[in-house]
């Protein structure tokens, strides 16, 4: 006869390494099987959107940046984008160029920490290490543009704050040439780990229609076998131009949109980036990248809902303009914030030890969950 | 793939009442007013029926529309009496590649409006939010609590454009 137990409850976090951030999540345990997990957030709240009322459009970029720390070039990106749509502006071909290869560039970024952190969190540290590397070579990309390596600036409403550096188009050749050996290295360091293997292959499986109905996007989306990405179902910019694959969870080493496939999601998605900076860097034209940068922002009262593709999915920007020089309204929908609802839906019947690896490979971040 | 105008003639004849007006005006995106007691039916019909397999719920977003008288109250701070609270749905067809915004108000001083949680998940937190941030009342959602601000947070909803940002939180100096 089975021993009777009792329910128990266990909090891990806020301040939990694992957690990514400052997140808390009570664990309904019943024994070392997880019966519910419930996320507590809003530690990190700064009411972004209030501060964004209060502050000229232009004004509202460097706050945008601190959402998603990780992809601060991303979110610039995508909040340049909503108020350009809703002002009809039309921006010089460098600068979309610039703003490609910089986008990519920072989702390399974002998957290494993405990867080397979901490593280190299972247990194989040097990953972790092997990756932070490689990402410290793109941040010094960013540092000779425009001076910062994480809270850019730099991607203003209409244009840039600067030209790329002289020295940026051969530094990021080598660097495509350097990454791709390092990825293969990462491959065999971990990918294809047996001990990785057996702690990703068959957890936290989030079948395709769970996942759209939860609102899930980006990898985590992908993992899961739908080929659905922002870049070419909804193109902006000048994605169309790219030649690039969307890859998709197979189920390779266990069932299609566990961890693993979520994992192996990103390090496609890598390779495609590297392919993309590839054709950006041999079609960039020249030009100004400040001609079309408006004087004064003051867009027509209305309303635009605009999304972009961000290492971690669907960003998208929901702005409210009532004619004056200040947003009515700022809406973030972040990515992150979508996401992670879905965590306890992942963990049902797991055990402690997986929580970590299915929150590790959802790939929050809390700047932008509690804004 | 189906127009704004389209998915309006046919929300029209099934609903009639519920479904109040297109709007179309640039710049704005075109979106659907829908009376806020009957969205969870029109939800639904958009997710299920064919020929607009509303799938995925991209946004939900509370919105304070400002539109109130605005009066001083005893400690001279001013406040909006009376006008709206809008909640905007941005819904997408996965399969058909077809997008449309919906919009409801509701009455500033009670404001509620029907939960569509049980027809797309990823509507939870965000009514969540928009319950935290405005006030709004969905009716039906299964644990309307706060989600960002503390759970006993009690000095208002603070998107709110007449929030008053308080003093003290449980005692402690609120540095500002």
């Amino acid at each position: 006869m089975a021993l009777k137990t009792e329910e128990m409850v266990l909090n891990m976090g806020p301040q939990h390494p694992s957690t990514h951030g400052v997140l808390r999540l009570e664990l309904k345990l019943e024994g070392e099987i997880i019966n519910d997990v419930i996320p507590h957030i809003g530690y990190l709240h700064r009411c972004f959107e209030k501060h964004a009322e209060a502050m000229t459009y232009p004004q509202v970029i460097p706050y945008t940046d601190r959402l998603d720390y990780l992809a601060s070039m991303y979110n610039e990106f995508g909040y340049a984008l909503a108020i350009e749509r809703l002002m009809g502006i039309e921006v010089p071909e460098r600068v979309e160029y610039i703003r490609v290869i910089m986008g990519e560039f920072q989702r390399i970024a974002s998957h290494l920490v993405a990867l080397g952190t979901y490593g280190a969190d299972i247990g194989a540290f040097t990953p972790f290490l092997f990756c932070f590397r490689d990402r410290e070579r793109i941040l010094h990309l960013f540092e000779i543009t425009c001076g910062a390596r994480l809270l850019y600036n730099y991607i203003w409403i209409g244009g840039l704050s600067h030209d790329l550096h002289p020295d940026f188009i051969r530094k990021s050749k080598e660097f495509i040439k350097d990454f791709r050996p390092n990825l293969k290295e990462l491959n065999e360091l971990l990918t294809y780990n047996q001990i990785f293997i057996d702690r990703t292959a068959n957890v936290g499986i989030l079948p395709a229609e769970t996942a759209i109905n939860y609102g899930i996007s980006g990898p985590s989306l992908r993992g899961s076998g739908v080929k659905w990405d922002i870049r070419r179902n909804d193109p902006y910019s000048i994605y169309d131009k790219f030649d690039f694959e969307i890859p998709v969870g197979t189920g390779e080493k266990g069932t299609a949109g566990d961890c693993w496939d979520r994992y192996y999601v990103r390090i496609r998605e890598m390779e495609e980036s590297l392919k993309i900076i590839e054709q950006a860097i041999e079609q960039i034209p020249q030009g100004d990248v400040s001609s079309a940068i408006p004087r004064r922002v003051k867009p027509p009262a209305g309303q635009i809902y605009s999304r972009v593709e961000t290492p971690r999915g669907e960003l998208g920007y929901f702005i409210i303009s009532d004619g004056s020089v200040n947003p009515q309204r700022v809406k973030v929908r972040a990515p992150s914030f979508v996401n992670l609802e879905v965590i306890g839906e992942l963990c049902k019947g797991h055990m402690v030890a997986d929580v970590i690896a299915i929150l590790g490979s959802i790939d929050i971040v809390l700047g932008e969950i509690d804004r | 793939m189906k127009t704004a105008e389209e998915i309006f003639e046919s929300l029209k004849t099934k609903f009639s009442e519920a479904v109040i007006t297109l709007i179309t005006d640039k710049p704005v995106e075109a979106f659907i007013e829908a009376a806020p007691m009957e969205i969870d039916k029109v939800c639904l019909y958009l997710r299920d029926e064919e020929g607009f397999e509303f799938n995925s719920l991209m946004n939900l977003s509370g919105v304070d529309d400002a539109n109130g008288e605005k009066v001083k109250d005893e400690n001279d701070n001013e406040i909006i009496k009376g006008g709206t609270l809008s909640v905007y749905y941005h819904l997408e067809s996965t399969n058909l590649k077809h997008k449309i915004t919906l919009k409801v108000s509701t009455d500033r001083e009670n404001p509620e409006v029907a939960s569509v949680e049980e027809i797309w998940r990823t509507a939870d937190w965000h009514e969540r939010e928009a319950y935290d941030m405005f006030g709004i009342k969905f009716l039906n959602h299964h644990n309307l609590i706060r989600i960002l601000m503390p759970y006993d947070w009690d000095a208002g909803h603070p998107l709110r454009k007449d929030y008053q940002n308080p003093e003290f939180y449980k005692g402690m100096k609120v540095p500002y």
